[in-house]
Parts: C-alpha cells; sequence; structure tokens
C-alpha cells in the first residue's frame, strides 16, 4: 500500500511532522516498510567533467573523452560534439539511461571499434532547449563542485509504504490509514466533501442480480455516463498513479484506479456501446470462456460469479474485467461498476483460475459494501471534470438489506486482557474516532461496527482497537511467573539430548538437513517405506519426504569429500517418515564416518574405518543411555544399502523382535551410484522410537555394590568351530555356564588358515574365574575348564584345539 | 675387636669406591655370604670368653648395620645413576604432535533449543513437540484460520496430497492445539522444532526452525507475555538490559497480536543486541484467540493467555553473528566446525548458557 504524505493530508488534517506521522503509523499497527522518494529516470544524468578529449582512431568527426562522473575511474565515452573538450563541465547520461528526447534507451555500445559508456546530451536531447549543435555546456561556477551529482532534481514526493495485514482492508485505501492516523491523536479526518454532481435521467442499461445459489455478488451499483471524451490523464493524475510505480494507462481507467487507492472501492469502466442490451450478474456455466483485459483467454467451471450480458460473460466480478467490453481513447459512452462481491466467492474463483489483481486482492479482503455510492460520486465527478460527458442517476441492485453488525462490549474484558486499565471516556473516543457508534449501558458498551471494517465481530477484537490506538507501550512489563504445572522435557526428550551429544562426544559432527531429499538418492534407502511426494517441491531434487537420514547424510558426505576433505564424521538426529499422515515419522540418530583413522600421524599406523569402528559407536552410546551391554544382543539381519556381509543390527534384548540400531559398511554398489571417493565408508542408524522406556531409573537400578577379593584366575581356550558360527554365541555358551564363577569372557583371537579345516575357523578366548566364597583351588580350576570345553563342543560343535 | 674394625674400615673405603652393582653384591658376598667375613665373624661368637662375647656381639652387630645400611645405600646410588643414564637416552622431541584429536561437535540451531529449553525451564515451560507432518486442520483451520482465510496465502505451504489436506506444517502453533486438546489447563509449554515454508532465497529457507510458546491460566494477561519476553531477551542475549517494543500486528491466532522488536546497534558491522537505537524484529506473539481456545474445547470465559513464535535459525544468527541462513543447512564442514559447539558444552542455567 503506497502514498505520498499530501495525498495522505487530502484525508487528514495535521501539523504533525512527516517522521512524527510514520513512527505513529508504526504504532498503531500499519508497518512502515520504506518512506523516501521513488528513483526517476532522471537520476541516471549526472554532473560530469571531460578530463580528456582525443582524437578517435577511426572516425575524424569522433572524439573519445575520458569522463570524471564523480566515481572512482573515470568512463571512456565516444562524442561526436565538436565542442567536447579538455575540462568542459557537461551532462552525462550512463548505459540504461532513457533520453527523454526521443525516449532512446542508451547501452554500451562500440563505436568504430570504440566502446563507449553512456553518452554526453546536449540541450535537446535533455528537452532543455532547441540546442542541438553541440552537448550541453555548465558554467564552472555553478556546477564544479558538483561532479557526479544528480542533473536533474528528483521532484517526486516521498512516498510511504505500508504492509498492510490481511485483516485490514479498509487500510487499503489513503483514507482508511488517515482514519487510523487521526484516532490515534494525529490531527482530524476531513469530511467526505460534498461531491455535487448532477445526475440526470435514469441509467437505461438494465442491470439484474440472478437468485441463486453461491450467487457473489450481493450489491451492483452503476451509471452511465454519456458523451465523455477519453484522453491522457492530466498531470496531477497522472503523477499520483507514477508515485505508486503503475502506469497511467487513459483518464477513466486511471480514474478508477485512483478512486480504488482513495477509498479502497475498486471500480470497473466498461464501454456501455459495446454491451448487448442489459447487465446479468450470474454464476457461470462450465465451459463459457471470455478474453481478460490480461490478454489471457479464460475456461470457466460452475458458479464462478460473471457479469455477462445478452451475448455472454463480459467479466469477471471484482476480479477481472474482459477485453470485449472495455474502455478505449475513442469510447464515448461509458457504465460504471461499484459493486459488492463475496470474500469467498473471491478467493475460491481466483485460485482455481490463478488469476492475481489488484481488484481481486482487495475485494478477497472485504470492501465496504456501503462505499458504492461514494464510489461512482467521486469517479463520475472526476470523469465528467476532464473528460466531459453527463452522469445518469445511479442504479443500485441488492439482494440483501444493508445491516451494520453489533457487539456487546463488557468494559472490564480491556483490563483483563491487556492488564492496565483506561478510562471509559478514553475507550468512547477511540472506538467513536474509529467509525463505531457507541451506547453505554452501564459496564457495557454497544457497539455499531463500521461497515468498512469485516475483521471486527467479536468482544476480543474491541480490545484490540483499543490498546492499538492508545499504544502498545502502556502495556507493563510484568515479572515472569515460574509456577512449574510438569517436568521441562520427558524421557523420550530426555534421551533425544542424551544421544545427540553421546554420539557427538565420538567424534562426529552434526548437522541439520532438510526433512526432504532427492527421490532418487531416497531409493536407494528407502526399503519398504512408501515414497511421500511432495505436490509442489521447492526443486526436482527436494521432491520426496526422506525415509532415511542416509540419503542426505551421503550426498553432503561426497559434496565435502569434494571439498578436500578425506576423514568425515556427520550426524544427524532427527525425522524420517513412513507416510504422508501427522505421525507417521520416527526420529532416528544416522551417521556415516568416512576415511581413515590416524592418517597422517607420525607415530600410527593408519588403517580405515570398518564396521566394528560403526559397532563400537553404536555399542558404547547405547552403554553410555543406560542399556546394559550384557543384554544388548546383535544379528546379521540389516537393511539393503549395508555391505551384506559388513553389517549388523543390534536388540536390547535377545527376544526383541524390533532392532534399535544398524551398523555396518555402506553397500559398495550404492558408494559406487553416488560416486562417493573414499578409502572406506561406514554407518550407523539409532532409532529412538524402538528404545524401550527402561522402566526403572538408572539410581534404582543399581543394585548394591558387590565384590570379591578372592583370587582371580584367566584360562585360554581355543576352540575350532564352524565357520559361520557366531562368536557371540560362543561367548554366550561359556557365560552362561556358571555365572557366580566365569567373570569375563574375551575374544583375543580368530584364526582361519593354515592348519585349520576350510570350512571352520579357530577362536581363542581368555576366561576370567573368581569365586566370591573362596580362593579356587587347582582342582576346582580344572573342573571348570572342563565342563567348560564339554559344554561348548556339545552345544556348539566345536573342538578344542590342542 | 680390632679385626673387626680392620673389616669395617677396608670395606667402607671399598664402597666408597666407584662401583658397578656386581661388584657390590661380590662385597655383598665376601661379608654376609655362607662364608662372608661378618657371618663368620658371628660364627666364631661362640668361642669367645663370656666377659667378652656380649661386648664382641654388641659391636659386631653394629658394624653389620652399618655396613649393611652402606651396601643398600649404595645399591640405591647405583640404581638411580643406571636409571638417569638411561634416561639421557630415552629423550624425545615432545613437541611431535599427538594422536589424531577427533572433535565431534553439536549444530547451532541444537545448541540454541538447548539454551531455549534452559531459559525457559526456569521458568516453569516444559517442552511439548508435535509432527512435522501435519493437516490442514491442526495447521489453519483450529488456528482461526479457516480456508477462505487470506493468511494462509502468507504461508506458502508444501503439500502433500493433491486435495490440500495433508501439508508440511507451517509453523510450531499446531503444537498448541495438539497440546490443549489432549490436556487441561493451565498450560505452560514451549515447542521447538522443524517449519517448512517453500520459498527459498538468501534470508528464507524451505525449512527452518521455530519455538513456539504458550501459556494459558485464569489470569495470564499482555503484562505477562511482555515480563516472558523480556525475561528470555535478556537471558538469551546474555545482557541486563534492552530495548523492546511491542508493535500491532495481526495473526489469525492471537488477538491482540504483535510484533517485537529489540534495539540494537553496529559495531564493527556486528549486530549488537541491547539499547542500540535501531530496531529488529525478532517475533511475533499476542493473546490467545478466543476462537483458538473454544476450537480446543476451553472455555474463553475462564481461560486466557498468550502465545509467541521465534525463529530459532534467526536466534543463532544474532547471538553468534552467522549471516547466511542457508548456511545451516549446507552442511559444510568447514561451517559446522566453525560454528558447531562441543558436545560438553551443555548450556544450562547454573553453568552458564554460553562460555
Amino acid at each position: 500500500m503506497k502514498f505520498t504524505i499530501g495525498w495522505l493530508k487530502e484525508h487528514l488534517d495535521t501539523k504533525f511532522k512527516d517522521r512524527e506521522i510514520i513512527e505513529k503509523l508504526t504504532e498503531v499497527g500499519l508497518e512502515v516498510e520504506s518512506f523516501g522518494k521513488v528513483s526517476s529516470d532522471l537520476d541516471n544524468f549526472k554532473v560530469a567533467k571531460i578530463i580528456n578529449a582525443e582524437q578517435h582512431p577511426n572516425a575524424d568527426k569522433l572524439k573519445v573523452c575520458d569522463v570524471d562522473i564523480g566515481e572512482q575511474d573515470t568512463v571512456k565515452v565516444v562524442c561526436g560534439a565538436p565542442n567536447a573538450k579538455k575540462d568542459l563541465l557537461t551532462v552525462y547520461a550512463g548505459p540504461g539511461s532513457v533520453i527523454p528526447k526521443n525516449n532512446m534507451k542508451l547501452a554500451v555500445s562500440k563505436i568504430r571499434g570504440v566502446t563507449s559508456y553512456g553518452m554526453l546530451c546536449s540541450e535537446s536531447e535533455l528537452n532543455l532547449s532547441d540546442e542541438s549543435d553541440g552537448i550541453t555546456e555548465l558554467k564552472s561556477n555553478k556546477y564544479s563542485d558538483k561532479v557526479g551529482k544528480n542533473f536533474f532534481k528528483n521532484n517526486t514526493e516521498k512516498v510511504i509504504d505500508l504492509s498492510i495485514t490481511p485483516n485490514r482492508p479498509d487500510c487499503l485505501g489513503v483514507r482508511g490509514v488517515a482514519r487510523d492516523l487521526a484516532a490515534a491523536g494525529v490531527g482530524k479526518l476531513k469530511l467526505t466533501s460534498n461531491i455535487n454532481i448532477k445526475n440526470n435521467g435514469a441509467q437505461k442499461i438494465k442491470v439484474s442480480i440472478t437468485k441463486e445459489k453461491n450467487q457473489g455478488c450481493t450489491i451492483f451499483g452503476s451509471c452511465l455516463i454519456k458523451d465523455v471524451a477519453n484522453k491522457e490523464s492530466p498531470k496531477w493524475l497522472k503523477d499520483k498513479i507514477e508515485t505508486l510505480g503503475q502506469k497511467p494507462i487513459s483518464a477513466i481507467v486511471d480514474i478508477t484506479n485512483y478512486v480504488m487507492l482513495d477509498l479502497n472501492r475498486p471500480l470497473h469502466a466498461y464501454d456501455a456501446d459495446k454491451i448487448d442490451k442489459e447487465i446479468i450478474v450470474r454464476n457461470s456455466v462450465k465451459g463459457e470462456t471470455f478474453e481478460a483485459l490480461d490478454n489471457k483467454e479464460y475456461k470457466l467451471d460452475n458458479d464462478m460469479c460473471v457479469i455477462s450480458d445478452k451475448s455472454g460473460v463480459l467479466g469477471l466480478g471484482g476480479i477481472i474485467g474482459g477485453t470485449r467490453s472495455g474502455t478505449e481513447l475513442n469510447t464515448k459512452n461509458i457504465l460504471l461498476e461499484s459493486a459488492f462481491f463475496s470474500p469467498r466467492s473471491i478467493r475460491k474463483t481466483s485460485k482455481l483460475l490463478n488469476i492475481d489483481t489488484d481488484a481481486k486482492f482487495r475485494f478477497e479482503r472485504g470492501i465496504d459494501p456501503q462505499s458504492i455510492e461514494l464510489g461512482l460520486k467521486k469517479a463520475s465527478k472526476l470523469i465528467t471534470e476532464i473528460c466531459g460527458g453527463k452522469v445518469s442517476k445511479f442504479d443500485v441492485q441488492k439482494t440483501k438489506k444493508d445491516k451494520k453488525n453489533k457487539i456487546k462490549f463488557k468494559i472490564s474484558l480491556f483490563e483483563r486482557i491487556v492488564g492496565f486499565k483506561i478510562k471509559d471516556k478514553e475507550i468512547i473516543k477511540i472506538l467513536i474516532d474509529l467509525g463505531f457508534e457507541v451506547s453505554k449501558k452501564k459496564l457495557e458498551l454497544e457497539l455499531k461496527i463500521p461497515s468498512w471494517r469485516p475483521d471486527i465481530t467479536q468482544p476480543i477484537d474491541i480490545v484490540e482497537e483499543i490498546v492499538r490506538i492508545k499504544g502498545y507501550s502502556n502495556i507493563r512489563t510484568l515479572e515472569p511467573d515460574k509456577t512449574r504445572f510438569k517436568a521441562t522435557l520427558n524421557k523420550q526428550q530426555k534421551l533425544f539430548h542424551f544421544l545427540q551429544r553421546s554420539v557427538a562426544s565420538k567424534g562426529y559432527i552434526e548437522t541439520v538437513t532438510w526433512s526432504f531429499t532427492d527421490s532418487k538418492l531416497n531409493n536407494l534407502f528407502k526399503e519398504n517405506y512408501k515414497e511421500i511426494k511432495i505436490v509442489n517441491p521447492i526443486s526436482s531434487d527436494l521432491d520426496v519426504l526422506r525415509n532415511s537420514l542416509f540419503s542426505n547424510l551421503t550426498s553432503y558426505l561426497k559434496k565435502n569429500l569434494d571439498r578436500g576433505f578425506k576423514d568425515v564424521s556427520l550426524f544427524e538426529i532427527g525425522p524420517i517418515f513412513k507416510d504422508n499422515k501427522p505421525g507417521e515419522q520416527l526420529t532416528v540418530i544416522g551417521a556415516i564416518k568416512s576415511g581413515k583413522i590416524s592418517r597422517l600421524n607420525w607415530n600410527e599406523e593408519n588403517r580405515s574405518v570398518d564396521l566394528f569402528d560403526a559397532k563400537k559407536d553404536v555399542i558404547q552410546t547405547l552403554v553410555e543411555a543406560g542399556y546394559d551391554r550384557q543384554n544388548l544382543f546383535v544379528r546379521e539381519k540389516s537393511p539393503s544399502y549395508y555391505h551384506p556381509g559388513k553389517s549388523g543390527s543390534v536388540y536390547l534384548d535377545k527376544d526383541d523382535i524390533d532392532p534399535v540400531a544398524f551398523f555396518g559398511e555402506i553397500h559398495p554398489n550404492i558408494i559406487k551410484k553416488i560416486n562417493i571417493k573414499t578409502e572406506a565408508l561406514i554407518g550407523f542408524e539409532i532409532y529412538l522410537d524402538y528404545l524401550k522406556d527402561k522402566k526403572l531409573k538408572l539410581k534404582d537400578l543399581k543394585s548394591q555394590f558387590k565384590f570379591s577379593d578372592y583370587q582371580k584366575s584367566d584360562r585360554d581356550f581355543a576352540f575350532v568351530v564352524d565357520k559361520h558360527f557366531k562368536a557371540q554365541d560362543l561367548i554366550d555358551i561359556i557365560s552362561s555356564i556358571d555365572e557366580s564363577l566365569i567373570k569375563s569372557v574375551k575374544i583375543f583371537d580368530v584364526y582361519e588358515g593354515e592348519n585349520i579345516p576350510k570350512d571352520k575357523k579357530s577362536i581363542a578366548l581368555n576366561v576370567t574365574i573368581q569365586s566370591s566364597k573362596k580362593t579356587l583351588e587347582e582342582s576346582d580350576l580344572e573342573k571348570i575348564n572342563k565342563l567348560i570345553i564339554s559344554i561348548v563342543e556339545t552345544k556348539s560343535g566345536a573342538k578344542i584345539r590342542s | 675387636m680390632s679385626d673387626i674394625k680392620k673389616i669395617k674400615d677396608e670395606f667402607l673405603e671399598k664402597l666408597n669406591e666407584d662401583l658397578n652393582i656386581e661388584s657390590v653384591n661380590e662385597i655383598k658376598s665376601e661379608l654376609f655370604g655362607k662364608n662372608g667375613k661378618i657371618s663368620t665373624s658371628f660364627k666364631n661368637l661362640g668361642s669367645l670368653p663370656a666377659e667378652e662375647r656380649k661386648k664382641f656381639a654388641s659391636d659386631l652387630n653394629f658394624v653389620k648395620d652399618e655396613l649393611q645400611e652402606k651396601i643398600n645405600k649404595k645399591i640405591r646410588e647405583i640404581e638411580i645413576k643406571e636409571i638417569n643414564s638411561k634416561l639421557e637416552n630415552e629423550k624425545i622431541d615432545v613437541t611431535l604432535p599427538e594422536r589424531n584429536i577427533v572433535q565431534g561437535k553439536i549444530h547451532p540451531v541444537s545448541q540454541v533449543i538447548d539454551e531455549l529449553s534452559s531459559i525457559f525451564s526456569e521458568i516453569g515451560f516444559s517442552v511439548e513437540e508435535g509432527p512435522d507432518v501435519e493437516n490442514e486442520h491442526y495447521n489453519f483451520t483450529a488456528l482461526n484460520t479457516p480456508d477462505n482465510h487470506p493468511a494462509r496465502d502468507m504461508h506458502d505451504t508444501f503439500y502433500l496430497d493433491d486435495k490440500k489436506e495433508l501439508l508440511l506444517r507451517t509453523h510450531t502453533s499446531p503444537v498448541q492445539v495438539r497440546t490443549m486438546l489432549k490436556g487441561k489447563p493451565p498450560f505452560k509449554i514451549i515447542a521447538p522444532g522443524r517449519t517448512y515454508r517453500s520459498d527459498s532465497d538468501q534470508t528464507h529457507a524451505p525449512m527452518f526452525h521455530q519455538v513456539e510458546g504458550l501459556h494459558i491460566d485464569k489470569n495470564i494477561n499482555m503484562g505477562h507475555l511482555k515480563g516472558c519476553l523480556d525475561y528470555f531477551i535478556k537471558s538469551f542475549f546474555e545482557v541486563d538490559k534492552i530495548k523492546m517494543r511491542f508493535r500491532p500486528s495481526h495473526f489469525p491466532f492471537t488477538e491482540p497480536s504483535a510484533e517485537v522488536d529489540i534495539g540494537y546497534e553496529l559495531k564493527d558491522s556486528k549486530i549488537v543486541i541491547g539499547e542500540g537505537d535501531k530496531w529488529l524484529e525478532i517475533l511475533g506473539c499476542g493473546m490467545v484467540h478466543p476462537n483458538v481456545l473454544k476450537n480446543v474445547k476451553i472455555n474463553p470465559d475462564k481461560y486466557q493467555g498468550y502465545a509467541f513464535g521465534i525463529g530459532i535459525d534467526r536466534l543463532a544468527m544474532l547471538k553468534y553473528g552467522i549471516n547466511d541462513l542457508r548456511a545451516f543447512f549446507e552442511t559444510d564442514y568447514r561451517w559446522l566446525n566453525h560454528f558447531g559447539f562441543d558436545p560438553l558444552d551443555v548450556p544450562s542455567n547454573y553453568r552458564g548458557l554460553s562460555r
């Protein structure tokens, strides 16, 4: 919403300075986006000085001038003027300037092999005089200190640009803004001066609004203006239209636009001679078409509000007119429309047809239904003044009676909501200034809502009006109340924050990536989840919600490797999506690690990262979160994006169905597809939703501290087992032989090869044996040794290695 | 007696010489070995007359202790000397680099979420969360933004179905609705999380983070809202004084609504929050609209309160001097390392929010 201070003052009698007005606008909730002069084409013309003028190498009559335009470097301009010489002060026009005389737009150009940046102008080219024989010569006493300054004064008025919230259609007109300012104490709102206009004769074109369901038009006002001479707008009107950044078209169009900007009253002018007999406001029928003023042909659906005549659709009411009945410079008779269309109907139609116009924007937010006649009056008066013609009587068709909405407002609500009190008298004054009709009934106010405020429907709206005009600075700053109703974080949230920092503490750098991803990448990691398409993605490579964290992590890892990093550890904690319904998401930690451990270290041998690095980080994270290592169980099963032989899943308990984590090397095919170049790539995922709540808190989980002071003994064993036999099972078998004696089982070697059959492997273990009751005798140890060997051999089919 | 003295003097002298460990052991066995001089003297004690025996035994013991002491001392000396001479050869250049350090980092958004949780925890707020995928009811309709409301256009919404019923939440406000529907007042929550709008340029990202605040009770008014935000902004920016300005604005789900500006100044082209004379828009807030309360079955004549919404990424940018919003989500290792936080640096009230 743009306007000038001068325009505002046509509605507001005020002595306030510009700055104060600007501040007040912000204070009442009309946010000032900018306040300043609109830049003009003429700003491109600078006072300049010729520093040097040399003969053009390829043309006798041309000179190549070095010109000081007030910037660090001089510019080269090729010039044909005989008077171009060193030290001359003149007018320079840079590339992009439009020469006033012939509207020619300048560009950087080569003139006979020398590049010229802009032009030095003659007085004639600047419309200053008819002098065209040489370039402008400026007097040095007046201009010598002005090199680089604008040659033309910018006479445009400063323009205020407001950002109007969707609840305030009234402030889409200058008058509405003036009213708010007046209520806030910035002067007095001027009366809409009695516009005198002679109405001669009836409006002869019949107008009817059909009665049907979903009729989008409730009022249609019109008048005929005969014998007009449409023309270019006078300067004052052109200036007004131009300051707002719009293009003047013709007096009639400019006047309707002007009234719209002034009063927020959209109007439409038809060429009356092009209307076939009568105006019928009705719902469209599917398949109807018309050509709109934006030169597009629209195909209509059922139930769109159209203005039509006997031959068909003329325009979409309140949205856009049609070319068939548009006014032109030779239009003689016009029909001026001032109507009311329901916001819902406007919104529905414009969305379906994807049309956005100024009128649509306004009707969608709500136009004052009682501004029909004022709009016709103001516009027809201007038209007759500028274009001549005779105005008919106003014809207003209505399907509904005007009715002002009423609200009962309990005065005490104000203090209850905003926390401070103001006098009833002041409240009443504010409301009256805003256009309310107020009558006080003891503790209540009975209010009639101004017709231009469709946003006001209930008492809370009144509270806002009062506090907004009174000033938000009156609201006190109360000490924050510290009562607590609930713990800050619940268990799952605590786990989230714990795991986040636990993973980071293992050397992973946290990243946050989009919740969406490239469907092509996502397909590599989506497993059995449903692909969730975004209907209107921001770009084609962010077209689905992610089913896994790995799609983004791997592609960003690649970017970092391309930047020259080699050993990259990244993780993200966030949502992945199972379906497109609310709640169908899981919170997951995804981590990936590339390259080597101890790369380029002088005293440690480097090695590629491998799945046991991933496994360690997963297991340690779970252990840190409070899950007992003894209960954690690992299976070979893992999603297909992991290396089938070098990955696994972790379960909180052997009997659990859902794994809580996966770890392993990323599948070589995927590494190849994404084209990641690294020695090795591993990753892990932890599913927070599957991490079952530990019923007890850690403090309650810890049983009494027991330990044994009796001597420990270590025994080593080597078993030859089937190649596919799991180490975990071997440990499990031994550990469960006698939990009171066997304190730990450690695997210190795994061997395949010479001396071992091809389908077998040898696992060497160290078992710690300790009793809590006595020091074990050699015979006790011998007994347990034998037990270990025999049970392992029976349960696993292993053979002890001699 | 003179014999023993002779032995003593002789051996003490020997032991004063520069010896190695083997020679000392030799001396030791010469004295205390099976046939050593001292051992033999002890054996011979029996042959002495009773009157001399006592004195001799005492002297002998004395000499024995002295020699033994001397030998032990000598051994210790030699050992220390040996270690010392070994150390001479064990010198290593300690300025060589340590083993590789792997340093993890926490993303600034996560850090700021922890800071916010800590700040609001201090005044009794708890943390609630909601789904990223929402339906249009929770995201708009229940928040007093019906289908035909132009405010819907201000949210560039990502849709997940053609009927436009399923979408990515455009703000964290639906968490208000979900929280109020599943519980009973009073409510005092913050809801941080991801939010989405189909908007992308230097200052907009298609995904960003917001924190929603909601306090509903019987007598919570705009003064409490101002107090809460004043406390929050001071705590977050870790300054004692701030300038804060409430400007009337419009959000469908609050009324009266306000946008909040805070004062700042530019020092060396860095934004310094506090009492400067420039204004920076930082958040939107207001009193929860009675229609919203009705939509969640709360009687607006009994309960009222405030809500606010703040951009978390923007807070992080302001506090930690980050210029580019897009960089938050681009996973540039250099950026993450530079702006990330040590995982041990957990913001808390008593240890301070930031180091």
